[in-house]
């Protein structure tokens, strides 16, 4: 059998572009239903406390409304982890912004006119919403996302601290973020008996089905979850949101089919955020900047409804080799929204607070910050010892510093002007995990000569659809045209989500697996007989057999800035990231994901922060005009390569994954360029003007 | 958002006849600002008037050598008008320097002048806010205000006006002209704007139902040598957090005349002529520049969160006039 290699590696068009371009292409806001009636979510006005009333008789009475959904009326839910799904079923607040009311109707604008009128009366109680670094109320938690150690100690950091040569004891600080996917969150349920049917706006439809079944105390086989296009996630859409639920209870209230979703104000509270955090980090090294010692203590929030405890450090147990290591996580449960995955969630803030601090032990040590971070390069894992199925960060700096032309920098910082700007450069190192989950898929061969693949993948945007295509034209050895790959339905079976970098990793797995199988049984029959042929595949053996290896993916970011001296604006007209990832499936959308994750990158070094009001207890400037996102004229120049690395320890294709690890890092090359402008050193995002004016 | 009436009358008398007898009647211009309010429940109109059939999309001359701009007139159409770029780059420049390419298509020069704070308490029905229900309380001084007034705020108010446009319009000494019931009248941008005190939802001084028909930049020669500069926290799309509409006539190294105002300061465009008074007459230098830019910030009452626009504003100041000086 041959499995030779056509079309993976390639730039090939999205397969569903046209049917996105065109309209054709169905969101799940916007599938069609007879008798479809309208949810809209009330949220509390309060961040702790209890409902006392809601005057559902007034509600009832508004034109078009069918239901007013309370505590009081809502049927019980079965009890699950995730508190944040267990709607309307007591009267207690645990955060602005929580469902209180779901209010149905016959039109849209008649439900959410209804909801708008809806008068709810409260006992309000003292909140606590602030995270400190001194919070009374800090623990540690049992794990961290997903079920990483909690803290962390190889050797004596203290002792290596007091040998060392040299010292960096700094405080970092990232604030809350949203998601904010430009699909809003959006779900239609509709019953037939006991059986389930939800159109579901989701980053893994086996996940939202799994939940589903268990939420309502139904049988898997009974609930379907279809998300065939998704319109975005970046994490706030990898498990079921409290919109599938309210669907789906409405639906089953009213015996008809209802719709709920989101507006963007509401996702503000409703579907998660990244943690704000508060890191402290301390280095010590030798004269040369080799580390004696790194200890990386975060503190972080979750809600009173569920733990999300994000893994911040888990950056610095990969990063650098260090007889002293020491990592530790701390959380307070706040009356806040529950933070939950974001983007590369630990990596992300835990870089801009590690890569920071080697910028500031570089300068201290009067080494270039790429050849301290060489000098610091892990042979196995720093956390374990575990050897690396490979790592190639070296390789990444170096070929990056040659493209970005690295060598001729001045290290001395605020020495560059052009006019009323100041110039600086900066670089910092990525990683994340390259893991794989089990996942299982099917392969058709039709008697027509199509292949229809199906498995529960989603494709959340990032191409996850065409590169499947290509991975299962390439086993099957047929051209793209004769490969039909379904995705998005949970009737085809167990598959992993699109998070955690691990989508492709996983689905690819499966469908190879699948494949093969299949070519095999072709063989076997000595062709396709009249019925067609079926091929299942399940991985969870294979990756149970895995060998205990690091599997990480790394790289190494670079980013020109020019600082207004007048005003503390930041512009960056180059940034270039450089990435050892493993087999790239398809070279346009990889490209597409690592620059989103870049541009992502620059936008929480500069812009994004979602403020806290002390007072009220929410985030207050829940829209897009008043939480900033980089818009086009932020974004200049962004320069992606990668290496082409193998590694035969990961999966069949070699798949690493590049979801997240674009934005792992960008923040800190960008605060790192901004001190070598400025000399100012910046530690809490984002980096505004105003911080810059008044350093 | 609630139901509401729609009307698009094309003679003047019509729309000011509905207003006058429509209560909760509100004027719609490009709807780039009102809507979203709608949507939000801040408005809550029984009918709208949309403004944009009435004859008032012209940009012509007027007497006395200035020109007259319509009410009607989109934001884009006016930062493209040749007489406005040649006279008056400073209000070419504010009007581009704000919201996007789409937003400036729809909104209308009357519009712009009309529109509200962006103070997040405002915009939030479920807080108090004393522009929005007077009495209930302003939260955003112990609160967030990082982007909110240093200037002619009150106990009561310290919401910022969000437009560059009227920046620009308040160095200009622009005019507008409107319709009111008792008639027309024509009110100078400077006496346009009211500042909170104890009634911060009355923001102008237009009676109920006035309908802005034009705003007249009257002749001024030096304004063809101004700018605008705007700093705000990301490239494009985003509300000033300091700006300077700046006209300056040197010569011999003195200044002559000088037009200065400021937004993202103050409940309204901030005229500065505390700094007007320090420069004219004396040199143009970045020396000068900075003293005329502190005579007026000296006056400013920055909060907690918003200091920063102190130095920014001297900047801004500062900058733009030794930009003009360098363009002169």
């Amino acid at each position: 059998m041959t499995t030779l290699s056509r079309t993976v590696g390639a730039p090939v068009n999205r397969v569903e572009g046209k049917a996105k371009v065109t309209g054709e292409a169905r969101y799940a806001a916007e599938f069609p239903l007879t008798r479809l009636a309208y949810g809209w979510v009330v949220q509390a006005t309060i961040a702790r406390g209890r409902v006392l009333s809601v005057e559902e008789e007034a509600g009832m009475r508004m034109p078009g409304v069918l239901a007013v959904i309370t505590h009081g009326n809502a049927p019980r839910l079965q009890v699950v982890d995730d508190g944040e799904l267990l709607v309307l079923q007591d009267e207690q607040v645990h955060y602005r912004g929580q469902t209180v009311a779901l209010v149905v109707a016959s039109t849209l604008e008649q439900a959410r006119a209804a909801a708008d009128a809806l008068r709810v009366s409260y006992a309000a109680e003292p909140h606590d919403v602030l995270l400190s670094a001194d919070h009374p109320r800090l623990y540690a938690p049992d794990h961290v996302n997903p079920n990483y150690p909690t803290d962390t100690l190889t050797g004596d950091v203290e002792a290596g601290m007091a040998r060392a040569e040299v010292t960096v004891d700094e405080t970092y600080s990232t604030p809350a973020e949203h998601n904010n996917p430009m699909e809003p969150h959006s779900s239609t349920a509709q019953w037939d008996g006991d059986r389930l049917t939800v159109y579901d706006s989701n980053q893994g439809a086996t996940r939202v089905h799994q939940q589903l079944a268990q939420v309502f105390g139904l049988d898997r086989s009974t609930v379907r979850v279809l998300s065939e296009h998704v319109g975005g996630g970046f994490g706030s859409k990898g498990s079921a949101r409290p919109q599938t639920v309210l669907a789906a209870m409405a639906a089953r209230m009213l015996d008809r089919p209802v719709r709920v979703t989101l507006s963007r104000q509401q996702q503000f509270s409703m579907v998660g955020y990244r943690t704000p955090t508060i890191q402290r980090v301390r280095l010590g090294a030798d004269r040369s900047g080799r580390l004696a010692a790194l200890d990386h203590e975060v503190f972080e929030q979750t809600s009173t409804l569920y733990e999300f405890a994000e893994q911040t450090a888990l950056f610095s147990r990969v990063m650098y080799a260090t007889p002293n290591l020491r990592t530790r996580h701390r959380l307070v449960a706040l009356d806040v929204p529950t933070p939950r995955w974001m983007r590369a969630p630990g990596e992300a803030p835990g870089s801009f607070a590690l890569e920071s601090a080697m910028d500031e032990l570089a300068e201290a040590c009067a080494v270039d910050p790429i050849e301290l971070r060489v000098r610091n390069d892990a042979a196995v894992e720093p956390e374990g010892g575990r050897p690396f199925s490979s790592r190639n960060l070296v390789a990444c700096l170096s070929e990056g510093a040659s493209r970005f032309g690295w060598a001729d920098r001045d290290p001395r910082p605020a020495t560059r002007r052009d006019g009323r700007w100041l110039i600086g450069t900066g670089v910092a190192a990525s990683t994340y995990p390259a893991r794989s989950a089990p996942s299982t898929a099917s392969v058709s061969a039709e008697a027509n000569g199509a292949f229809v693949v199906r498995v529960t993948a989603a494709d959340i945007g990032t191409g996850a659809r065409t590169a499947l295509t290509q991975v299962a034209a390439d086993e099957l050895g047929v051209p793209l045209e004769r490969v039909d790959v379904r995705i998005g339905d949970s009737d085809y079976g167990p598959a992993m989500i699109a998070g955690g970098s691990m989508g492709m990793a996983s689905w690819s797995w499966a469908v190879v697996k699948a494949c093969r199988q299949l070519r095999a049984d072709i063989d076997e029959h000595g062709g396709v007989p009249d019925g067609g042929l079926v091929a299942r595949a399940d991985t969870a053996d294979d990756i149970a057999a895995q060998a205990n290896l690091a599997r990480h993916g790394f790289g190494a970011q670079f980013a020109e800035v020019r600082v207004d001296v007048d005003t503390g604006e930041i512009r960056v007209p180059r940034l270039l990231g450089v990435f050892a990832v493993g087999r790239i499936i398809n070279a346009k959308t990889a490209r597409s994901q690592l620059i989103g994750g870049m541009t992502w990158g620059l936008s929480m070094a500069l812009f994004e922060e979602s403020v806290m009001d002390a007072e009220f207890g929410d985030y207050l400037n829940h829209d897009l005009a008043g939480y900033h996102v980089a818009a086009n004229a932020d974004v200049q120049g962004i320069d992606v390569s990668w290496l082409d690395e193998h590694d035969d320890q990961l999966n069949p294709l070699g798949v690493k994954g590049i979801g997240e690890i674009g934005i792992v890092g960008t923040a800190a090359a960008i605060a790192n360029a901004v001190y070598h402008a400025t000399g100012h050193r910046q530690r809490h995002l984002p980096i505004r003007p105003d911080r810059v004016l008044s350093p | 958002m609630r139901e509401f009436g729609y009307e698009r009358p094309t003679q003047p008398t019509d729309a000011l006849a509905i207003l006058g007898r429509t209560s909760g009647a509100r004027y719609l211009g490009g709807g780039t600002n009102l809507v979203d309010l709608m949507k939000l429940g801040v408005e809550t109109p029984s009918v709208l008037v949309d403004v944009t059939a009435l004859p008032y999309d012209v940009i012509e001359e007027a007497p006395g050598g200035g020109l007259r701009v319509g009410s009607c007139v989109r934001n884009s159409d006016l930062a493209a008008n040749l007489a406005v770029r040649r006279r008056y780059p400073v209000l070419a420049h504010a009007v581009l320097a704000g919201a996007s390419g789409q937003l400036r298509n729809m909104a209308t020069v009357g519009g712009n002048l009309l529109q509200r704070t962006r103070c997040s308490y405002f915009q939030d029905v479920t807080k108090p806010c004393n522009k929005r229900v007077p009495g209930s309380g302003c939260p955003a001084r112990e609160g967030e205000h990082h982007n909110l007034a240093m200037f002619g705020a009150s106990q009561h108010c310290i919401a910022t006006h969000p437009s560059d446009m009227a920046v620009a319009l308040a160095a200009l000494d622009a005019v507008v002209h409107v319709s009111e019931p008792a008639g027309p009248r024509e009110v100078p941008l400077a006496d346009f704007y009211r500042l909170p005190g104890d009634e911060p939802q009355r923001e102008t001084t237009l009676d109920p139902g006035a309908l802005i028909t034009a705003v007249e930049l009257p002749a001024l020669p030096l304004a063809a040598n101004s700018r605008y500069r705007k700093a705000r926290e990301r490239a494009s799309y985003a509300f000033a957090i300091g700006s300077v509409a700046a006209a300056l006539d040197v010569a011999d190294g003195v200044v002559r005349d000088v037009r200065l105002a400021l937004g993202a300061v103050a409940p309204v465009p901030w005229r500065a002529h505390l700094a007007e008074q320090a420069l004219r007459g004396g040199p143009a230098t970045e020396h000068a520049f900075r003293e005329a830019a502190d005579a007026e910030l000296a006056g400013a009452q920055p909060l907690r969160d918003n200091r920063y626009k102190v130095p920014l504003v001297r900047n801004l100041i500062v900058r733009t006039l030794s930009d003009l000086v360098d363009a002169s």
